[in-house]
């Protein structure tokens, strides 16, 4: 193999993420010296740039396929239905995001993906594929290779998801060995490196600490140092930064970003969090009352939204634009689970259930159909004149 | 509406901690507040911003005389009400009012909701016997809940409506500021607006002046007139929303301005650069010197760590526009991209 010229490879170059990275990790490890020593130092400034925009541009089998997903708990009230009939699909190096409310069954279908249910009390139908393996049925035994090393979580509250009797070294060289069959020297070295890889300044002294030493911000990133040790493939991540401050969410979306151009995973990010969307996902799917209600591309549900319940979540964020006016609000609160509303579940809040003829909305389920007759952009509402209600109402709105 | 009613001069709260540090035991305290000024006009809204342990929510709790301040003065319609006793205190209570950030630890599960509201109507003697359900319907109304669930438990309820709840014994004894400490940060975005459209009604029709604590910079930016941003137990900025969100001076608003996700770039509003703080906010125990945000400065220079620099107008900015940093300037390319 030779070495090609220079002026053939410039691609490592046009990528700025990995030299971002370096930047701001060189920056963290030097903070405290440097205010004194560095006479004027130019701001950290990161920019982000969209990527490719179709669900799967490829055309590869993505590396995350769930089809038909239902998850069904029995409880002594009833059975309740937190996720039906949801199918997405993720391939590597794409971000997808799945937006709700609480309730709406976005943690739940990921808890599915990952197994995490309570396999007595629960039960789960449909279809999760995992790089070709189907995981639905799966022994817990077999699961749990997986879990882990192909795909790992990063948890809301980084707090309560460590173990605090543990140190963080302990438990990331833990997380590494269930894995992987070497010494424990090795597997220190590995968790140095991956506390250096997400930031953390000094990773031999902090190695050694424990949960309570780390700040909120520093105890995600080792939570994240945790889950990316075996180089996973599939990264669920959820509401991963609501629990941080905005300056430092900032810091951890861009670490997410950054760790995913350079390893190519696969991420599922769960929030709440619209503006978190538009800065992270390639893909938006939208649930409510455990249904997917919209789905495709960020550019799409974001931007050309054709359905009444994400024009609602657009329009309930107060804007910069706007800001003297009234919010509006979606209406009414989200349905009980054990008793859904026959028909469109989102019909009791929905304001434009009178421009659908007769009672379509409270007799039948709208079907999760394409927007523009094809496309990859699927909305599941009966209204006919979507891209023209949505054009003349709802965008100037939104400002 | 241009009577001052509030005022808050050097507010200082200082927790001691205990630490056995051997044989030399010195004292050490959190400085949690470290001398806040600021006034709040009858009917105004003033927004208090800033990331966790900023001392924001103790300046509210200070406010409402839930905590004693370690000095300064809260001047109240013309009396300090920073120092005095339970008993004198009393009369202040009913026109100083809070709605706390989380509703689910905010109310007594049990207890009726009859019960929380009435509570206050009772102890400050505002309401005749046997007329409390009545003014308690009449509340519930107010809030937009259905005042024949005045008999409920607060588990009845979702978070959204345990949040008017709390709000509705926040207004059971008429005050004239209510102090709201991230009212809506723990409710969901459709349910956020419901509260936030709710609290403006009260504002509006019934003439209430707010203390706004919120992390949210849009709600922020919805909701109050004014803004000031804590920084480390201290104000960094403060003015008009207008020229703290259009015109911010201090690096820290800057940053906090540009570091909030918003959906522009999604709407072809071409990207905005972004600013990048380094690390995390010192501990308040033993804060920087001089400047308190030169750490993660990157306009940092030797003057920082040695002069703390004063909360005043710049040139550059408009009236009332202060800011506290040596090297305050606007920052034009970042607005131009907010807008």
């Amino acid at each position: 193999m030779s070495t090609p010229a220079p002026e053939d490879r410039p691609a490592p170059q046009d990528r700025l993420a990995p030299e971002d990275r370096k930047d701001t990790m060189a920056e963290s490890a030097a903070t405290p010296a440097a205010a004194t020593t560095d006479a004027k130092r130019g701001p950290s400034i990161a920019t982000r740039e969209r990527r490719e925009s179709s669900i799967n541009p490829s055309g590869e089998t993505p590396y995350l396929v769930v089809e038909d997903l239902a998850v069904k708990f029995p409880t002594a009230d009833g059975l309740v239905s937190a996720v039906n009939g949801l199918s997405y699909s993720v391939p590597l190096g794409r971000t997808l995001a799945i937006v709700g409310e609480s309730g709406s069954g976005k943690s739940v279908s990921s808890m599915a993906v990952m197994g995490l249910h309570d396999r007595k009390r629960t039960r789960i139908t449909g279809s999760i594929r995992l790089g070709g393996d189907e995981l639905v049925g799966l022994p817990e035994n077999d699961l749990m290779k997986i879990r882990g090393d192909a795909m790992a979580m990063v948890f809301q509250d980084p707090q309560s998801s460590l173990h605090p009797l543990y140190t963080i070294g302990n438990q990331i060289v833990e997380a590494y060995r269930v894995h992987h069959k070497v010494s424990k020297d090795a597997a220190k070295k590995r968790a140095l490196e991956m506390l250096d890889l997400v930031g953390i300044p000094n990773p031999q002294r902090r190695f050694g600490q424990y949960p309570h030493e780390f700040s909120g911000g520093m105890r995600q990133r080792a939570m994240i140092a945790m889950s990316l040790v075996n180089d996973p493939k599939l990264v669920i991540a959820d509401e991963p930064t609501t629990a941080l401050d905005v300056t430092v969410q900032a810091q951890i979306l861009d670490l997410l970003n950054n760790l995913q151009k350079e390893f190519g995973s696969a991420i599922v990010m769960i929030t709440h969090d619209l503006g978190v969307v538009a800065e992270m996902a390639d893909d938006v799917l939208v649930m409510y009352a455990g249904r997917c209600v919209e789905y495709g591309t960020a550019e799409d549900v974001l931007a050309n939204p054709r359905m009444p319940y994400t024009w609602g979540l657009l329009e309930s964020i107060p804007t910069v634009s706007a800001a003297n006016e009234r919010l509006r609000p979606i209406k009414g609160l989200p349905p009980s689970l054990l008793d859904l509303p026959a028909g469109c579940s989102f019909r009791p809040r929905c304001p434009y259930v009178d421009r659908v003829k007769g009672e379509l909305c409270s007799i039948e389920l709208p079907e999760l159909m394409p927007v523009d007759g094809a496309g990859a952009h699927t909305s599941r509402c009966h209204l006919h004149d979507k891209a023209s209600i949505y054009a003349a109402e709802v965008a100037p709105r939104l400002g | 509406m241009s009577e001052t009613l509030l005022q808050v001069r050097d507010l200082k709260m200082h927790f001691p901690i205990k630490e056995a540090a051997g044989l030399g035991r010195t004292k050490k305290v959190v400085q949690a507040v470290d001398g806040v000024n600021f006034e709040l006009k009858a009917g105004a809204s003033l927004g208090l911003v800033g990331e966790s342990g900023c001392g924001k929510s103790t300046t509210g709790r200070m406010i409402t005389r839930l905590l004693t301040p370690t000095a300064g003065e809260i001047v109240f319609k013309g009396t300090d009400i920073a120092q005095l006793k339970e008993r004198e205190l009393r009369p202040f209570r009913r026109q100083l009012q809070i709605v706390f950030q989380d509703p689910y630890s905010s109310l007594n599960p049990r207890q009726t909701v009859s019960n929380i509201i009435s509570t206050p109507l009772r102890v400050h003697n505002l309401v005749k016997k046997g007329k409390e359900v009545a003014r308690v319907q009449e509340l519930l109304e107010r809030v937009g809940l259905n005042p024949e669930h005045h008999n409920r438990y607060p588990n009845e309820f979702s978070g959204g409506q345990r949040q008017r709840i709390g709000i509705a014994r926040a207004l059971a004894v008429e005050p004239e500021v209510i102090i709201a400490d991230e009212p809506v940060s723990a409710l969901d975005v459709s349910i956020q607006a419901q509260v936030m459209n709710l609290l403006e009604d009260l504002r509006k029709d019934l003439g209430i002046a707010f203390v706004f604590i919120a992390h949210d910079l849009g709600v922020v930016r919805h909701f109050c007139d004014e803004v000031a941003v804590m920084y480390l137990g201290k104000i960094v900025e403060q003015g008009t929303r207008d020229q703290i969100y259009n015109a911010p001076q201090h690096p820290y608003t800057q940053a906090l301005l540009s570091a909030a996700p918003d959906l522009g770039t999604i709407r072809g509003v071409p990207p905005k650069e972004r600013i990048r703080l380094v690390g995390d906010v010192p501990s308040p125990i033993d804060p920087p010197s001089g400047c308190r945000f030169r750490t993660r400065c990157w306009k940092a220079e030797d003057i920082c760590a040695t002069q703390e620099p004063l909360l005043e107008i710049k040139p550059q900015s408009g009236p009332g526009h202060t800011a506290a940093c040596h090297f305050a300037e606007p920052k034009v390319d970042l607005t131009a991209a907010t807008a």
